[in-house]
Formats: structure tokens, sequence, C-alpha cells
């Protein structure tokens, strides 16, 4: 009974989605095509993302590289489909963000991607079971196929045993944890993380890249995940991304194939 | 999202600021307490005057009297046609005619008087209760060798229920033809005083009532008093003689009001009170017979006349009814309806203006919930971005605030209820302790109906709801992208 349900929540989502399907972008879980994102700023124009043009296949690590300020953060809000942008197009799995309502945006976020923040963002009064609900409650999940759904998630980044915790009762390491079940919760295609590790020491940062690495090639033999994220510690990005893009003033600087 | 979580998500976030929610909900707490304390008064008041009225039978009586006037010489002229309500209409001829084998006389005057037949007609129209007359009348008080001339009035079972009984000592009579008696505490003290009683031992003791009594003349065909009309149509020289008669009553109990109201038209001062039954049986001469005798030598016409009939309906609602019925059977009713329906119209507005005086609290604790929740707002800036980035749509996000306010709303509503019942608990009780430290009997000034529960939560939820508006938009048009680079 209950994989049937939540196969037609998935096939719901996917229908939803299809409205903006794009067949010459099959193939790539992300492409970018001459994306811009220009903010005024009093009379000056700040160009964040400058005619950007990327393809992430399906099954990659990509990691983006760069200065503070060169666009990567801008980068990554185009992509999630929280920022719209100045001009260009943004296809997830075939689906042009820029078609879609707004209500089929937030679907974007919520069912084909997860997001995983510096600051862990988690919400500090729900305990660690219902941060990473909150996706599902979203999702409109029925309520009894929750717990197991975040049970797994968080097996998943080794945090089993504290449920019932709140996030300030946590390390830093262990809330990033969370952050990441809480982002694949959904089971998404796709994991954007913005600087994952900053605010994390060197060895907890280690920690959560393998963690990343594992949930984009699985060793269970699970589908991969693409993964994407933001970085500014070139040593992580060479030790586990299979691409470093490096950006500068919101162009693409340099991409290394590893 | 789906209702529950929104309602668990609600009040978890109210709970982590729960000083200022708290404080926002006993603002709106507040406006519904001032409003239902104002409200219930105002219904209270209400209730309490309909109430009296009601009691004292003023909105659910009708006063029945033979329709009477005077023509330009003077005579008195009667309606006796039972199809047509105006005496003076001009037909008059014509209805002479028409009552002509049972008026023989004629003339100029045209009558309709109250009889027991009338009293019987009345009493089947529909939505009457009952119908009885009202005897007055002087009578002697005798206790001993003291007595004590005064006043004596008829009442119907019904008027134990009028408030002039309030505070009655002993107690209403047994039944409507038991021989007792109920003294006004004047009468009563100067009767026991005569003994060196207080007034309050008269009750239980036997008097002896000395009034008028109406003795029918050897001649008359009917040896009781109480003849039938029609069969002593022929009987021109009818009439009685007015013998002094006694009769032995039991003081039941003694009240302080002058008056005992029992309709719409009993308002004479007495000093005792008997059974209905008692005085009818007692056929004492009133103050409209020697003008019947005349009346009924020249109609022919003989028997018991009443001068008025009160007739008391099921409900206020039957009075226009029953007085158009009154109206067609020849006679002029008369209610104090019209008065009512202007004593209603002042209560509606001061419900209104209670009403407006105690939503200004609540107009003033809905302004506390758009702060609260613009409050909420900026602090909750990155939640918000969180959820947006989480899939959150933005009616997902506007339905959360609203969520919240329905909340603060709902239990401020419930809390204003119970505050404006303490309130007007209050002010119940201060009321009933300043009455009687006046000597005044305590009353019920504060009504809190169900409808006023319903609706003051109801208002409260709309109030809130409403000002959660401008919040929930505000925070559902946040850009996720500014939200989450909040600190």
């Amino acid at each position: 009974m209950e994989p049937r349900t939540e196969q037609k929540i998935e096939a719901k989502a996917e229908s939803r989605a299809g409205a903006a399907r794009n067949p010459a972008a099959n193939g790539a879980a992300i492409r970018a095509e001459q994306l811009t994102r220009h903010y005024k700023m009093g009379d000056s124009v700040i160009r964040a993302v400058d005619g950007i043009t990327l393809e992430v296949p399906a099954g990659e690590f990509l990691a983006l590289l760069g200065a503070s300020g060169s666009g990567k953060s801008s980068l990554l809000n185009l992509l999630a489909g929280l920022d719209h942008p100045t001009s260009g197009a943004v296809f997830v799995l075939g689906h042009e963000l820029g078609r879609m309502t707004s209500l089929e945006l937030s679907r974007h976020r919520n069912q084909t991607i997860g997001i995983v923040f510096q600051s862990f963002n988690l919400l500090p009064r729900m305990t660690v079971m219902e941060n990473v609900e909150l996706p599902l409650r979203l999702a409109e999940v029925p309520r009894a196929f929750r717990p197991p759904r975040v049970k797994e998630a968080l097996q998943r980044v080794g945090l089993s045993e504290r449920l019932a915790h709140r996030p300030g009762e946590l390390s830093g390491g262990e809330q990033q944890r969370v952050a990441i079940a809480r982002a694949m919760v959904n089971r998404p295609r796709i994991l954007l993380a913005d600087e994952p590790t900053g605010n994390l020491d060197s060895n907890t940062g280690e920690e959560i890249l393998r963690l990343i690495s594992e949930i984009n090639r699985p060793s269970d033999g699970e589908e991969p995940t693409t993964v994407l994220i933001v970085t500014h510690e070139r040593g992580l990005a060479e030790r586990y991304a299979s691409r470093i893009v490096t950006l500068a003033d919101g162009r693409i600087d340099r991409i290394e194939q590893r | 999202m789906k209702i529950g979580d929104l309602t668990e998500l609600a009040t978890q976030n109210l709970r982590e600021a729960i000083l200022r929610n708290s404080l926002t909900t006993l603002g709106i707490a507040v406006g519904v307490a001032s409003l239902v304390a104002m409200l219930s008064l105002g219904v209270g008041l209400q209730e309490m005057i309909s109430r009296r009225l009601e009691r004292n039978g003023l909105f659910n009586t009708v006063l029945v009297r033979p329709q009477t006037s005077f023509n330009a010489t003077g005579q008195i002229r009667r309606n006796r046609d039972l199809g047509t309500d105006r005496p003076n209409d001009g037909n008059r001829n014509d209805r002479n005619q028409s009552d002509s084998n049972r008026d023989p006389v004629g003339a100029d005057i045209v009558s309709h008087p109250l009889d027991q037949a009338s009293r019987r007609e009345l009493a089947q129209l529909p939505h009457v209760l009952e119908v009885y007359p009202e005897f007055r009348f002087t009578g002697d008080l005798r206790f001993g060798p003291a007595g004590h001339l005064t006043q004596v009035t008829s009442l119907p079972m019904s008027a134990s229920a009028s408030d002039s009984l309030e505070g009655m000592q002993g107690r209403f009579f047994s039944a409507t033809d038991a021989h007792e008696i109920i003294l006004q505490a004047d009468a009563a003290a100067d009767l026991a005083d005569s003994q060196h009683l207080q007034a309050a031992d008269m009750i239980g003791k036997d008097l002896v009532l000395r009034y008028a009594g109406r003795e029918p003349l050897p001649a008359a065909s009917a040896s009781s008093n109480r003849r039938d009309r029609a069969s002593a149509a022929d009987d021109a020289l009818s009439g009685f003689s007015i013998i002094s008669s006694r009769i032995s009553l039991r003081v039941v109990g003694i009240v302080d009001a002058e008056t005992v109201a029992s309709g719409a038209g009993a308002f004479a001062r007495s000093g005792a009170y008997v059974p209905l039954a008692v005085a009818e049986e007692l056929g004492v001469v009133q103050g409209n017979d020697m003008g019947e005798v005349v009346r009924e030598s020249a109609l022919g016409s003989n028997g018991q006349h009443y001068t008025n009939l009160t007739v008391r309906v099921e409900k206020p609602g039957d009075v226009p009814a029953v007085e158009d019925s009154v109206r067609q059977m020849g006679y002029s009713p008369f209610s104090l309806l019209d008065l009512t329906r202007n004593l209603r119209r002042v209560f509606a507005i001061l419900d209104l203006l209670l009403g407006i005086f105690g939503s200004l609290a609540l107009a003033v604790a809905s302004l506390g919930i758009i702060n609260t929740l613009v409050m909420a707002i900026l602090e909750r800036r990155r939640e918000i971005g969180v959820l947006k980035a989480l899939g959150a749509s933005d009616k997902d996000v506007r339905q959360l605030f609203f969520a919240e306010a329905g909340v603060m709303g709902l239990l401020g509503g419930v809390g204003g209820v119970v505050l404006g019942w303490g309130i007007g608990r209050l002010i119940q009780l201060g009321t009933n302790y300043y009455l009687r430290q006046q000597q005044i009997p305590a009353e019920n000034i504060w009504t809190v109906p169900v409808w006023l529960v319903a609706s003051a939560i109801a208002f409260s939820l709309v109030v809130s709801l409403a000002a959660g508006l401008y919040p929930a938009t505000r925070a559902a048009r946040l850009d996720p992208v500014e939200a989450l680079r909040y600190e």
C-alpha cells in the first residue's frame, strides 16, 4: 500500500512539471543558457551573473569555485528557482524554470531539488525529526508515511539516534547532516549546496563532503544524485568534485575536468 | 499544506514568542470581553424589562371593553352589530333593522354588552389562553371588633406570576374558588393592630368580608343572579335588590404593593384581593350596575354584564390578531403593544450603541494582531526564506500567517467570552449588592445568550483574519533570496 501511494505522489509531481519540458535539453540534469542576473544598486548595475552557459549532466558532482562576489551563490539561486534571471534560461531535467508558475516553482524546489545552506537554516524550535519532516508536510505526504521516510533520510546521514533533539543541542556537523537529510527526504534528483562546509572545521567539512559524495554515488546501488556545490575551498573541491567551474565577475573563468 | 499541518505549525510558531503572542491574544480577549459585557448588559436589561412587563401581563393581554360613545344628545350608544366595528358608521338604521328581532326598543342606543356569552366567544378565539373579568368593589374587612374599609379586587390564578407579588409573605391562592384573601400590607397592619398583633400574624387568620350583594328581584324568572340574557329577553322590569352580604375568608398572603397588575387594564389600588371565582360567586354590586339596570330595562336584556374582560394570549405576537378579532366582534380592544414596540426600538438602538462601543475595543485589539504579525514577519524573514527554499508556495506562507491570526482570534474570542462573562458577573454582583443596600430586591440585569457567545467568537475570528490579511500577504510576497540573506 505504502509504495504505491508514494509512486503516485511522485508521478503527480512529474506530470505537473511536464508542462515546460524542452526536448533539446534532454540528458542534462541542469542546463543554463546565456544566464544573466543583474542587480540595480543606486545608479550602478551589478552583474552578479553575466552570460553563463553551463550544462551539468545527470549524476555529476560539480563544484563552483570562485572568490567572494564572483556570482557563485547568485548562479545557485537561479538554478534552484529561488531567483529569476534577468535574461537567459535554466532547464532542470528538461523543464524550463522561467516558464513555470510560482506554484510549479515551489513544487520544483520541493520535489526536484534539495538545497543545503552554509548556515544550516534549521528551524530552531523544531526537533530534528520535525525539521526533516517539513518538506514532506509541504509535499502533503500523508502523515502515516512520513516517519519512515524521515528515519530513512536521517539514517543515510548517520543521525538516526537524535530524532527528538533540537538543532541547538547538536554540533555544527550534526546540524549540517540534518540539513542534508532534510534536503534529501523528498528523494530529489539534484542536490544544491551553498558553501556547505563554510561554518565547519576542516575535519567536519571533510566528513560532510564525504557524505555528499556518497549521496552523489551511493555505494548501495541506489540511483546517483546530481550534486552542485558552491565552495571557496579548492582542496575539498579537488578531492570530491568530478568537475570544477571557476567563476570570476559573474562569468566562467575556467573549467577543470577531473 | 494540509489544514492539520498548518494549524500545528501555526500553534508551534505562536508558542515560540509566547509572551508577545499571549499579550496580543489577551488584547483580543479584552476587546471581545468588552463587547460581550456591553451586549449582555443590553440584552439583560431588555430581558429584565420584557420579563417584568410580560409577568404583569402587559405584553400578552388585551383589555376588551364594550364600544361606547356618547352621541350629540348625550345618549349612550353601544354597538350591537356583531359584523361591524364602527359604531358611528352611518348605517345605524340598517343595523337596527337587522337587530330588530333582538332589540325591539331600538332607539338611539345600540349596545353589545360584555356578558357570559361574549366571554365564552372570546375564549374560543385562536391563541387565547384565558378570558377573565375583573371585579372591583368596596368591602369592609372585619377582624374581631376591628374593621377596615377598602377596595377589593379579584385576581385570576395566572396573576400569581405578577412581580407585584414579589416578596409576598405567605402564599398565593390555593385555588380559584378557595375562600382565601390576600391583604395589602397597610390593611393587614391596620387589622392586626386592633388585636395587638403584627401584620405578619394575620396569615392563617379568618376574617369576614362584608360587601354590597345583588339579590335578584322575586319577580325575576331565574332564581340565580346569573341569568341568561335570551331567556329573560321579555322581562322588561328586571333589576335587583342590594343587600349587605358577608363571606368568611382566610388570609393566606400579605403583599407590599398597592397595585397588583394582572393585565393591560388593572392598575387601581386595592387593599385586598380575592380569587376570581370567589368574587364571581359573591354577586357583588359593581360601579356599572346602576347603569346596567336602566339599560337592561330599556333593552330588554338581563344578566351579568362585565365592565371589561381581560384576554390573555399565548405570546405578545398574537396580540394584533386577537385585537382584530375582538374589533370584528364589536368590542373595543386595548393593549400596550404599541408602547412595547417603541420600547423594543429603543432597545435595538441601545444594543447597537453598546455593540459599537464594544467593537471599538476589538478594533484596537485587531491593530495589536497586525502589529504582532508584522513584527513576526520581520523576525521570521529567514524562516520564511527557508520554507520557500524547501518548497513552500506563496499560498502556504500566506495560509500559515492566516492560521496564526486565526488561532489568536479563536483563543482571544474564547478567552474574551469567559472574561466578559466574569465582568458581567461582577457587574451583576455589584448591582445586586447596591440594590440590597437600597432595600430593593435583587434583579437579573445581565444575560449572556448562546447566540452572543457564538457570534462573539465568530466575530473575533473574522476580525483577526482580516487583521492577518495584510501581514500574511506581505509574508507571502517575501523574496526568498532576500529572506535567506537576512540575519
